[in-house]
């Protein structure tokens, strides 16, 4: 309540947390508990009406579930008109351009425009052109903006309740990122979103799978599983895409699991206080063991819970660009 | 009727002289170069460069196939405003120009709509297929400058050697595009730090200098010429250097957007900032400068590829490769090259006119008595902003729109006729 208040926010946008500052993180971290409480109302009505009136369009060219389902409920929760639209690629054969797509909905006079798309930049491009307020919910292999701001919600929050302080933040911790870090987004935003945070961050991966001087984004880089975790406050897997094997990026399932499972055995090298996430949809066994998914440690369905509330204060944030820390109750 | 140019400073890189000096032109021909000349019409040319027009050795004119690009006849105006008086089409149209008939249609297309000289490269291979060799004897015949793969490099070694070994006993020599695609899946950009932060898929410097080395070993077994395309990575110049010191057949250019950007330009994902090969990183960029200054690199050339606005406006990796380059090539050398000291101005105008002409043998990029009047006039002083819009190109996908360059083309004249200013 009575740190100093940073800038207020003055963003069009959300595309990617390398651009962002640590005060505007920290901002819309800040304004997310407030939805946390609406979502947990026991009256059961689980509405604000701040963005009353308002057109949120998901706009996703890449299939999901999980993410989509969230930014809906976090629209509605908002009281906005929301519509999904699932747009293949199929409208690029048809010869319309995302700049087209974007034209057409905001024909309709939309307010916030989610995007999820299989390219890198489709959000950046977007923004920079038209008047919506984009939020990008995944653009390719380059940020997955959202997710990591849940993610650091989710840690920041497991920090006030285990040491009992409210205003805590995530300075010091230690974070390791396992799994398939070339292809991940969510690698990347949460590399950009901790280290802003104060957080140190360890990516952990085949060397098949680790982009080429990703420690230039200030994050510590091994292969080694035990070094990665050993220090580890979060250990944070990825999903592994099946499909990777067959371009000779790992041999086999089997050596995955062998070499970067996290699981009951692997973890006897991490701290036993470590926190196990995952952004989902996992897979069961491969990348994560059922028992550490399910165990005690994990909070992995607090992040899909904190999702919603965090993409509230995004939207929120976005549109009506409350005061910093007015909003917290 | 005759022209003289008069009050200019003449640079003739044949020759050796850069001197005040006039040129009368009588016909399509250079009648005299020296002191004190006088025509029926005259140029002043006080405060500018008198050189012979520029030759770029690696242009797409897009016709036929894709005239909405580009056509010989917007290309070659580009050229003219440019400075250009000869250029080397590279011939991945659709059709390729891989037969003579193809080589005759572009001769026709350019008597019919080219205001400069249009010297076409014909596939080395048929359809560019990588398989078969072209009919290397005609298409030399009928009017060939060169043989080129260009934008897909031979992949077999087999066949490359026998291209190699054919072209030589021919007379033309093979441009050659390095680029070993087996090492890229879907790269959009240089890989390193910049594309990990991106996310986008990335062309490893390895791509260039495996092909180079390749190429070059193998024109060593055939015994034959072999000039190497674009080159941007310190690593391939290091291979074409070494290969030179070795007293090989081996020629090299490279690009204005290589000595200029860094895949740095890549950053707000602008589709004007991607081309094959790629944009590098400042080292490269610092090598390249070294290339040009030490000799390594034998001449500019642009790479002018064209496409349409809206080919462009899409998604980063959705996007073709290329960039337009005619309209802005010279600038950039007299800015990046020549006011920071790095080449002279004679240096830069070799680099851009017999340079690139002897490579091929052409009979332009020279000023002689006798010889074609090719004559470019240009005010190395003068500033100007990049303005897409006033492209004489279709194309108006350039990364430098905006920048302020100095060198201005002021008249560009091809066998005596003035094509620019038009």
């Amino acid at each position: 309540m009575t740190e100093t208040a940073g800038t207020a926010w003055t963003r069009k946008d959300l595309v990617g947390l390398e651009d962002l500052t640590r005060e505007e993180i920290e901002l819309i971290l800040d304004t997310a508990p407030q939805f946390v409480a609406v979502s947990a109302r026991e009256s059961g009505i689980k509405k604000v009406p701040l963005l009353q009136g308002r057109l949120v369009v998901n706009l996703f060219f890449e299939p999901s579930t999980r993410t989509r389902l969230s930014f809906e409920l976090a629209a509605k929760r908002l009281s906005a008109d929301s519509m999904s639209v699932s747009a293949s690629t199929s409208s690029v054969v048809k010869g319309e351009t995302l700049h087209d797509t974007l034209d057409n909905i905001e024909a309709m006079h939309s307010d916030i425009v989610v995007i999820r798309h299989g390219y890198a930049g489709a959000a950046r491009i977007l923004a920079e052109r038209h008047s919506s307020h984009i939020i990008n919910a995944g653009d390719g292999r380059h940020e997955h903006p959202t997710q990591a701001l849940l993610d650091a919600f989710t840690m920041r929050e497991w920090v006030r309740n285990t040491r009992q302080e409210p205003e805590a933040g995530l300075d010091g911790l230690r974070v390791a990122i396992i799994g398939d870090i070339t292809h991940s987004r969510v690698a990347r935003s949460n590399a950009w979103g901790l280290t802003k945070l104060g957080a140190s961050v360890v990516l952990c991966g085949p060397r098949t799978l680790l982009p080429p001087n990703i420690d230039g984004m200030g994050v510590d880089v091994t292969s080694n599983l035990a070094e990665a975790i050993h220090d580890a406050d979060v250990v944070y897997a990825l999903r592994i895409q099946l499909e990777r094997q067959s371009r000779c990026l790992f041999p086999s399932i089997r050596e995955y699991i062998r070499l970067f499972r996290v699981d009951a055995d692997s973890l006897k090298a991490a701290p036993p206080h470590a926190l196990i996430m995952h952004p989902g949809p996992i897979n069961r066994d491969i990348e994560l063991a059922a028992e550490v998914a399910d165990g005690p440690r994990s909070v992995i369905l607090r992040q899909v819970t904190n999702g919603v509330a965090v993409r509230m204060a995004i939207m929120h944030v976005l549109v009506n660009r409350p005061k910093p820390n007015r909003d917290e109750s | 009727m005759s022209l003289c140019i008069v009050n200019g400073h003449l640079i003739g890189p044949v020759s050796g002289i850069s001197a005040s000096m006039d040129v009368l032109i009588e016909g399509d021909k250079i009648a005299r170069i020296g002191a004190g000349l006088s025509g029926d019409e005259v140029i002043d040319a006080a405060g500018c460069v008198v050189c012979p027009g520029l030759v770029d050795l690696h242009v797409h004119f897009r016709e036929p196939g894709f005239e909405s690009k580009e056509t010989i006849a917007t290309g070659s105006r580009a050229a003219a405003r440019g400075g250009f008086t000869s250029v080397v089409t590279m011939p991945n149209t659709a059709p390729p120009i891989d037969n003579a008939g193809m080589i005759e249609f572009i001769l026709r297309r350019a008597r019919e709509t080219a205001c400069i000289k249009i010297w076409p490269a014909a596939c080395a291979t048929k359809q560019r297929a990588g398989e078969e060799i072209t009919e290397m004897g005609e298409l030399k015949a009928v009017g060939a400058a060169a043989v080129t793969d260009d934008g897909d490099d031979i992949a077999s070694g087999w066949v490359m050697r026998r291209v190699l070994e054919y072209a030589d006993m021919c007379g033309l020599t093979y441009l050659a595009h390095c680029e070993d695609k087996s090492l890229i899946e879907d790269g959009a950009m240089n890989e390193g730090y910049n594309s990990t932060r991106l996310g986008l898929p990335g062309i490893p410097k390895a791509v260039e200098e495996m092909r180079i080395d390749r190429n070059i070993r193998l024109a060593r077994l055939a015994n034959a010429k072999i000039h190497i395309q674009h080159v941007t990575s310190a690593g391939g110049l290091a291979i074409i250097r070494e290969a030179k010191e070795a007293g090989l057949r081996v020629t090299c250019e490279t690009c204005p957007h290589y000595w200029t950007l860094t895949d740095e330009a890549v950053t707000t994902f602008s589709t004007n900032a991607k081309m094959n090969p790629p944009l590098r990183e400042p080292e490269d960029v610092a090598a390249i400068k070294q290339g040009l200054a030490d000799g390594t690199i034998d001449c500019v050339a642009t790479d002018h590829a064209p496409h349409t606005f809206t080919e462009k406006d899409v998604e980063f990796q959705l996007a073709p490769f290329g960039v337009v380059g005619l309209e802005t090539a010279l600038a950039l050398v007299i800015t990046e090259l020549v006011e920071p000291g790095l080449i002279s101005l004679e240096r830069a105008v070799e680099l851009m006119t017999s340079a690139p002409a002897n490579i091929l043998g052409l009979p332009v990029g020279q000023l002689a008595e006798g010889g074609p009047a090719d004559v470019l006039i240009f005010d190395p002083k003068a500033e100007w902003t990049v303005e897409p819009h006033e492209f004489a190109s279709q194309g108006r996908n350039t990364p430098f729109a905006g920048r302020t360059l100095r060198g201005l083309v002021k008249t560009t004249i091809c066998d005596g006729q003035v094509v620019y200013p038009w």
